[in-house]
């Protein structure tokens, strides 16, 4: 007997002694050349990655995961005067005055005919409702679009399939409309908040962004979308939460219900009732700054009108799918037939079929009304469910072989399945808990199903660590096989929730290597050291200046006094690839300015004390860099010192 | 005096003709590359004029005291197009008259402006090279930057190639066209009177 318990004991001891087996990092043998871009050598991909609450931008290569740059979108910059300079400052103008920040959640590029195109990237300003449009051929901010009665910018900035709009949908409903409107008690959301989706028209020809209509919904709170395409070219799907309407403790009371919805929108016909006149003008302010070509200056305008639709009162422009548990993400596979939404508190992601749902809206097979629109029933338009794929479902996206990959937030996994089949085929782990994924082409009619990333949200013991705050991380995974391989671990800058990825190839010649100095149209812009001057206009002081390899001009600058205020316009005379100038003066309460070849930029500096002050060069521009310096004198106000300025006298 | 062999005349027309093409391409090139330049510099000499990335070149080339490189630099451009034009008229007065003391003429007049030319290309070399702004600010002592007349040379962090380009080249061909055209006839003229 007492052998028996000791034999039991023992045995215990070293079988389930042991702890349980963790999935841990498992780097697969050959994963490192996989990865590895020699010197010299490009990545194949560029991504580009959303900043989170940096409001900015990242471009990383892929396979290698290397930053190349971070694009200012809607943050102040200080590193290169975005936000700082005279030019830039209205960009980020708003109805609420100047807004220094945001959080900028996810990336759209242009398509056409459902593939990457590589004119521009998009992003959305979830907390000031904003949309920017970025050029690829300078990865520079070109516009930026305030939208109106929104409460933020979530569900944005998703493009349909051949770049004609981008839509903006509010996360937050709020009440719309005059001050008194929009002046009600908190607790009368059911009656007085409205959702909006807002349709960016896109121009072709130049990317130039209006806000086409604005679809008035009810208070839900949208999520994330996406267009359809191919065959459901013309439609919208929106996710959905909060369709209990709730306006506090949301956690818990806009998780009552068993379903919330994907709005399905039919573009094309909202588009038929605005161009017949069916529109309602409102009266709406909002910001619209776009960068003047020849000048880069940014230029805002104050827009005082929308026309808006409610889609209450066009029934066959609108139909809600029930969908389980709050939806997060809602894709449209590559051929334009299958919508998977992701339930984020679901243990099943539902796969919607675009033919069934266009023949349940053509029978009315309706279950229902939700505040007076119909409710599809959700077995009518539903083509399958898969089964206890992970928990947290929240993204997917496709490799144009008939697979999804879906995000696991809870579960911390990626999730390989076939969209016909509905069975997954492989899973993987992510370090830790996933939100978006990533797959080149991912979103278009075309993925190159080559790699994937998984954009974390949790690092823990990933990296060396670096205080509380730890940085987000990437992981890059070979997906050209069945099953998946985890190649390369990376760390982020800010919080990428989405990017998107493209073939180099599709950009890398179109970049823009230098402004040309003959096209400069800006007001203060010097074409040459001859014409360097400095003008008082009562306070205020414009200093016509150049700066070249390796000096500026004038570098010497008498008469300025207490009180007045100096503007340097520096223009770059450069006429090189990589030779920017950098200009900071000691005591500027704004920053540096980076300044490309061939444009003008504008420093406002207000001196406060009396004495010589340096000015300098801020980026190591030639051999004599430390050389490009310059002095200003500040004279007390009143004082009889004239103006002068001078080089190399 | 007889006319030369009918071949020996059609090369002679042939080079003329070839060097038209130097009016509408550029006569000569200079490229440098450094390691901050690795897509190369390039410098297009034409009979009247400089293309290329002279702005570039000069920028740089100031650091170091020399001169800028400017149309107003070469007074040669000025009557360079004429000379050329006057020496395709000599070919085809050549080809016309078909004598082969013009043909000779023609090959000489060919051999001395291509010398002058070289001779002319390295004065300016050498002044260009040598003549440097002597408050620049990187001095080496000892050092010149003479570029290379033709071939390439290593200048401080640059290696400058120089060499004819298409309307050089085409320069070089009528050259050897008339050299085998004078061949021609002498061996042609032998036969004949052997026969």
């Amino acid at each position: 007997m007492l052998t028996t318990i000791a034999a039991v004991t023992l045995g215990t001891l070293f079988l389930g002694g042991c702890k349980p087996k963790t999935p841990g990092s498992v780097e697969t043998g050959d994963a490192a050349s996989k990865v590895y871009v020699a010197p010299g050598k490009y990545d194949e991909f560029y991504n580009i990655l959303s900043g989170g609450f940096n409001g900015q931008m990242s471009v990383v290569g892929l396979p290698s995961g290397r930053v190349f740059k971070i694009i200012p979108v809607f943050s102040v910059h200080p590193e290169n005067g975005y936000g700082y300079s005279e030019e830039s400052k209205p960009m980020l103008n708003t109805s609420n005055g100047f807004v220094p920040w945001d959080d900028l959640h996810h990336i759209a590029l242009s398509t056409t005919k459902g593939e990457h195109d590589g004119r521009w990237a998009f992003g959305n300003a979830n907390n000031t409702p904003r949309v920017a449009r970025i050029d690829l051929t300078t990865f520079e901010t070109a516009e930026i679009l305030e939208i109106p009665n929104s409460g933020g910018n979530h569900s944005s900035p998703f493009i349909t399939e051949n770049t004609e709009y981008l839509v903006a949908s509010s996360r937050f409903s709020v009440p719309i409309g005059d001050d008194k409107q929009r002046d009600v008690p908190i607790d009368t959301y059911k009656e007085n908040f409205k959702g909006t989706i807002s349709f960016v028209r896109i121009a072709p020809e130049d990317g130039a962004l209006s806000i086409a209509f604005q679809l008035v919904t009810p208070g839900v709170n949208f999520d994330l979308a996406r267009a359809g395409k191919g065959k459901s070219h013309g439609w919208f799907f929106f996710s959905t939460y909060n369709t209990e309407l709730a306006h506090t403790l949301l956690e818990v009371n806009a998780s009552q219900k068993d379903k919330d919805f994907i709005l399905a929108v039919n573009w094309k016909k909202a588009e038929e009732y605005i161009k017949a006149g069916k529109g309602i003008k409102v009266k709406a302010r909002y910001a619209h700054n776009k960068l003047e070509h020849g000048t880069q200056i940014a230029k805002s305008t104050i827009r005082e009108e929308v026309i808006q639709l409610n889609i209450k009162d066009f029934p066959d422009i609108a139909y809600f799918i029930p969908c389980p548990k709050s939806p997060h993400g809602t894709d449209v596979d590559p051929t334009g037939e299958y919508i998977i939404g992701s339930g984020k508190l679901a243990a099943q992601i539902p796969v919607f079929s675009f033919t069934k749902l266009m023949k349940a809206i053509e029978n009315k097979d309706f279950e229902g009304k939700f505040d007076g629109m119909p409710v599809i029933k959700y077995e009518s338009a539903l083509h399958g469910i898969v089964e206890k794929p992970g928990l947290g479902p929240l993204h997917t996206e496709f490799d144009g072989k008939g697979n999804a990959y879906t995000s696991m937030f809870v579960s911390s996994e990626v999730v390989k399945w076939n969209i016909e089949r509905l069975e997954v085929i492989d899973r993987v782990p992510t370090y830790y808990s996933v939100g978006h994924l990533m797959i080149p082409g991912g979103p278009t009619a075309k993925p190159h199903g080559k790699y994937l990333v998984a954009y974390n949200k949790i690092t823990k013991d990933r990296y060396l660590p670096t205080g509380p705050e730890l940085c987000h991380s990437a992981q890059l995974y070979d997906i050209s096989g069945e099953k998946m391989k985890l190649l390369l671990d990376f760390p982020t800058i800010g919080e990428p929730h989405y990017g998107e990825a493209l073939p180099a190839a599709l950009i890398m010649k179109k970049q823009v290597k230098f402004y040309r100095l003959e096209d400069n149209t800006h007001p203060y812009a010097v074409k040459s050291e001859e014409e360097t001057k400095i003008e008082r206009k009562g306070k205020e002081v414009h200093v016509y200046m150049t700066s070249i390899r390796s000096h500026f001009g004038p570098d010497n600058i008498e008469g300025i006094k207490i009180g007045d205020e100096v503007y340097f316009h520096v223009t770059n005379l450069e006429q090189d690839w990589d030779v920017p100038h950098g200009f900071a003066v000691k005591g500027a309460k704004t920053a540096e300015l980076l300044i490309m070849p061939g444009v003008t930029q504008t420093l406002k500096w207000v001196p406060e004390r009396v004495g010589v002050f340096p000015f300098y060069c801020t980026d190591f521009c030639s051999a004599l860099h430390q050389e490009m310096q310059g002095y200003i004198r500040v004279s007390p106000a009143g004082s009889n010192v004239s103006l002068k300025y001078s080089l190399g006298n | 005096m007889k006319t030369i062999h009918p071949y020996a005349r059609l090369l002679v027309l042939t080079a003329s003709l070839l060097m038209v093409i130097a009016f509408f391409v550029p006569f000569w090139k200079i490229e440098m590359w450094a390691p901050q330049y690795p897509e190369w510099l390039h410098m297009k000499i034409w009979l009247n004029k400089i293309t290329g990335d002279v702005d570039i070149i000069n920028g740089l080339n100031h650091y170091i005291g020399m001169k800028h490189i400017e149309v107003e630099m070469f007074p040669e451009f000025t009557y360079m197009p004429y000379i050329l034009a006057g020496m395709i008229a000599f070919g085809l007065l050549t080809a016309f008259l078909a004598k082969r003391s013009f043909v000779l003429a023609f090959l000489i007049i060919l051999l001395v402006a291509g010398a002058a030319g070289l001779a002319d290309f390295y004065l300016w070399g050498y002044d260009y090279g040598h003549n440097l702004d002597p408050a620049a600010a990187i001095k080496v002592p000892g050092m010149s930057y003479q570029p290379p007349l033709i071939g390439s040379k290593e200048l401080l962090n640059f290696v400058a190639y120089s060499a004819p380009d298409w309307g050089g080249i085409a320069l070089g061909f009528s050259g050897v066209l008339v050299i085998i055209a004078l061949w021609l006839d002498i061996k042609m003229n032998k036969k004949t009177r052997l026969s």
